[in-house]
């Protein structure tokens, strides 16, 4: 059994240690939010927080997690109003959805660090997440309205 | 060859001829009501005595916004209260079907709207009327004293209002009235209006389900190992090592290769990893892109079979004072969407159900009979959100790989494939190889087209044959038959051949060679002319009044007139696909590398009257990025008989940093809709390779454009 911390929450979990915490949270914690992509950390479907810094989950080992905070898109705020929750919505971004989850995790990480990011920090902390749907131009506004940045 | 199973084919061998015979015709009236509890006209909408609406969604959301659109349309004609509609998804039923789909159910062609928006609004007008009628009763009055608002019957003069719910007894007692007439477009008050989406609030936090979210008690997940070859078969295979992976609980054979069952993907997927297979490679071990393009060369020196013949263009490029030809060439495409292919199934003696992320309920419910044995009425099928389709997800493979492994190992399945698994078993988007030939007169006048396409005919997976088109594949030549420019002689031809690579439908599908290939090749006629491009496909659309409004509107907007922001060039384009017109200008630029960069896009749509502002912008934007891989970046290559490409990392989509500025504007139009899934997808390679040509002075006649073919392709 190795001890996690996901959402506030404490787990014991029954899993290989060299499992990727991707698998972990979607089929041993039942939190399906977090996307499988490409299990290559080539498309950040995947990214969650480890201490509020974004990590492609799909390549980390669960051994290494340790005793850092994991937060998931289910996390992310208690009522779904993060502020790029509520800008995504407004600015509309999501067609299929599939790769938000991992979009919103890897914008938090940003604004937490950076929150007034240039449109070149955007594009620089943003370039890892693929979206097939092609809502770049909705999700870099979204970002800007939840900086309060002009969009 | 398992992986050549053709959609529709599987639809009507395995449950097409039930459903269409079961067909109910454009409304799906339903012959008697049922008892009061609520007032149920037809299949779509059901009103309870609450107030709610409950709307059917017989059209899957891809994320193209059909969940929202549908339900507009039908709650236009009834005038119901937005807040009080409710949604939910329609099972393969074919009292669901789509009449552009002979009654499957298929989100596909850009066909929701078009083929659904009679039925959806007639659904509305009749319920609506028979509310009026229960009204009328209700308070005796004539029904044309009553008016309805927001899911209200008013009678204005008597001041009475009564809500919908109020009249579900009454209204449910009546007969169904037929042929009740539909609003004017002007009278719209939800249509054309941009109402936020229904699915994004649980987009933004991880509670839409897809396909590969379902879990049911005691699943197991499994991974299929394939032939590596198209055409290969596993003869045997030691699973040894595979049963050695701690989860991994049983290794069973099936259509597509073998399942490695275990308690979850990573067990399965290592488990996968660690089998050794023996294989047959097939008789196409040896096959390589350059081959097919090779043969396809030879076969476009004969004439093919002919789609569109005006005027003699041979006998005019015979006499012409200026001729010349041109090959362009385009690879296969993945679709690979962020979700990756995955289907769970459950099969019992008596019952099989499938939850899976699909474009179509029927097939998805065909392969599941044929799988599971069976009959369609025992199979059900519940539609997931889909993590992207753009034509993949209307084959059913998956479903035939979940079904078998369910059914082998007498659990639920859910099957799972990797990003390398979906790039090496993709339905591609066709190699494609096009001759033109295009012939000026003395003054400079251009008086011949002839345009020659070797493909892989999609038509023939449909129907088996191209005998009933004399050969010709109306979906190869879509965006080439119908080319809009007055040249006095035009000559289309096709030519099936069919390598053996698994081919399918790919946003756009045709069009996404023809709407590139005839516009590069009108922009060069224009340089050839001597006209800007702009002018020169003014002059040629004088007949063709919304392309010209479109055209006008896009270099208007783009500024086409004005001068180009330093180191930048514009091309333009503009093309009809799936009923919508959409006129294109791109801004880029060339650095010393050849490297190209899309700056700016600038699209205007005319789709006909509107349904939702917001979602035409939206699939404008992804189509025109979708397409912007493909001309930059998208290319499957064959070699030994198999792709080469296998990840994101060699099969790289546009990413955030090379997303341009996208700028679009709707034409205002109270034509009947078109589609707005597909057709930015289909010009915008052209549009690119237009602004090469202004940036550099070189032409692109093979895609994806690449700084080494720029640099080596030195003369215009």
């Amino acid at each position: 059994m190795i001890a996690l911390e996901v959402n506030g929450k404490k787990y014991e979990v029954d899993a290989a240690p060299d499992m990727p915490l991707l698998w972990v949270i979607r089929e041993n914690l039942g939190l399906t939010g977090t996307k499988f992509g490409c299990g290559l950390g080539q498309c950040g479907a995947c990214t969650v927080h480890l201490d509020g810094v974004a990590v492609r989950s799909c390549l980390t080992p669960l051994s290494t997690v340790g005793g850092k905070k994991v937060t998931t898109i289910e996390g992310l705020s208690p009522n779904s109003n993060h502020p790029l929750q509520t800008a995504w919505i407004a600015e509309q971004v999501p067609q299929c959805g599939y790769c938000q989850s991992g979009q919103i995790m890897n914008a938090a990480a940003l604004l937490a660090k950076n929150p007034k990011p240039s449109d070149a920090e955007i594009d620089t902390a943003m370039t890892g997440n693929i979206c097939r749907c092609g809502t770049y131009q909705r999700i870099h506004r979204a970002i800007k309205r939840a900086a309060g940045v002009r969009a | 060859m398992t992986s050549r199973r053709s959609f529709l084919k599987v639809t009507s061998a395995a449950g097409g001829g039930l459903m269409i015979g079961a067909y109910l015709g454009p409304l799906g009236d339903v012959a008697t009501l049922s008892a009061a509890t609520a007032f149920e006209p037809n299949v779509w909408v059901k009103i309870t005595p609450d107030n709610k609406a409950r709307i059917m969604l017989s059209m899957l959301e891809l994320g193209q916004g059909v969940m929202t659109a549908m339900p507009m349309l039908l709650a236009e004609e009834l005038d119901l209260d937005w807040n009080d509609i409710t949604t939910e998804w329609a099972p393969a039923d074919p009292r669901y079907g789509n009449p552009n789909f002979g009654g499957a159910q298929l989100t596909a062609g850009s066909n929701s709207t078009r083929g659904m928006w009679k039925v959806l609004r007639g659904a509305g007008a009749t319920a609506r009327a028979m509310l009026v009628t229960a009204a009328a009763q209700t308070w005796s009055v004539p029904e044309n004293q009553i008016t309805t608002d927001k899911g209200e019957v008013i009678h204005q003069s008597s001041e009475r209002r009564m809500k919908y719910g109020a009249l579900v007894d009454t209204a449910s007692t009546l007969p169904v009235p037929k042929n009740v007439p539909m609003k004017e477009p002007k009278a719209f008050k939800l249509l054309g209006t941009p109402l936020a989406r229904l699915d994004i609030p649980e987009k933004v936090n991880g509670k839409a389900q897809f396909g590969i979210d379902v879990k049911r008690p005691g699943m197991l997940v499994a991974r299929i190992v394939r032939p590596a070859t198209f055409g290969g078969k596993i003869l045997s295979f030691d699973d040894a090592k595979t049963k050695a992976v701690p989860g991994v609980r049983q290794v069973v054979k099936v259509s597509s290769g073998v399942a490695v069952v275990a308690d979850g993907y990573w067990a399965a997927d290592k488990g996968a990893k660690a089998l050794v297979v023996k294989e047959d490679p097939g008789p196409l071990a040896n096959l390589s892109s350059e081959a097919i393009l090779k043969q396809y060369a030879e076969i476009a020196n004969k004439p093919g079979n002919v789609a569109r013949n005006d005027g003699d263009a041979d006998k005019a490029i015979a006499g012409a004072a200026k001729t010349y030809e041109r090959v362009f060439e385009l690879p296969f495409l993945a679709h690979a969407p962020m979700e990756p292919m995955n289907c769970t199934a459950e099969v019992t003696a008596d019952r099989c159900d499938v939850w899976v992320s699909t474009q179509g309920q029927t097939a998805s419910q065909g392969a599941a009979v044929a799988a599971s044995g069976l009959p369609a009425s025992k199979v059900f099928v519940h539609t997931q959100y889909v993590g992207g389709g753009f034509g993949r997800r209307g084959e059913a493979d998956f479903v035939t790989d979940a079904v078998e492994t369910a059914k082998a190992v007498g659990k639920p399945v859910k099957v799972i494939w990797s990003r390398e698994d979906d790039i090496h078993h993709d339905f591609y988007r066709p190699i494609t190889y096009m001759k033109l030939q295009a012939a000026f007169d003395a003054g400079n006048n251009p008086i011949a087209w002839k345009q020659r396409i070797v493909q892989q005919s999609l038509q023939k997976r449909l129907s088996g044959n191209l005998n009933a088109s004399k050969g010709i594949d109306f979906i190869s030549v879509d965006g080439a038959a119908d080319l809009p420019y007055a040249i006095p002689n035009i000559r289309v031809e096709y030519q099936e051949s069919d390598p053996g690579v698994p081919y399918g439908f790919w946003r756009s599908v045709g069009n996404s060679a023809t709407g590139y290939v005839t516009e590069a090749f009108i922009d060069e006629m224009a340089a050839t002319a001597k006209k800007d491009p702009y002018e020169f496909r003014r002059a040629l659309l004088a007949k063709q009044p919304r392309h010209l409004a479109v055209l006008d509107m896009v270099a208007d907007k783009a500024g086409w007139k004005t001068a180009v922001p330093a180191g930048r060039a514009r091309g333009i384009v503009v093309h009809k696909a799936f009923d919508t017109f959409v006129g294109v200008v791109a801004e880029v630029s060339v650095n010393n590398a050849q490297v190209v960069r899309v700056h700016k896009l600038t699209c205007v749509v005319d789709c006909g009257w509107i349904v939702n502002p917001d979602t035409i912008k939206a699939q404008m934007e992804g189509g025109l990025l979708f397409g912007l891989t493909a001309a930059l970046k998208g290319e499957i290559t064959i070699r030994n008989g198999r792709a080469v490409q296998s990840t994101f990392a060699d099969y790289p989509p546009i990413r955030h940093n090379e997303a341009p500025q996208i700028d679009v504007y709707i034409v205002p139009s109270t034509e009947n809709p078109g589609g707005i899934g597909e057709p930015s997808t289909a010009p915008i390679a052209g549009a690119v390779a237009n602004a090469v040509f202004a940036a550099t002075g070189k032409r692109v006649y093979k895609l994806p454009i690449k700084p080494e073919m720029l640099k080596a392709n030195q003369t215009a």
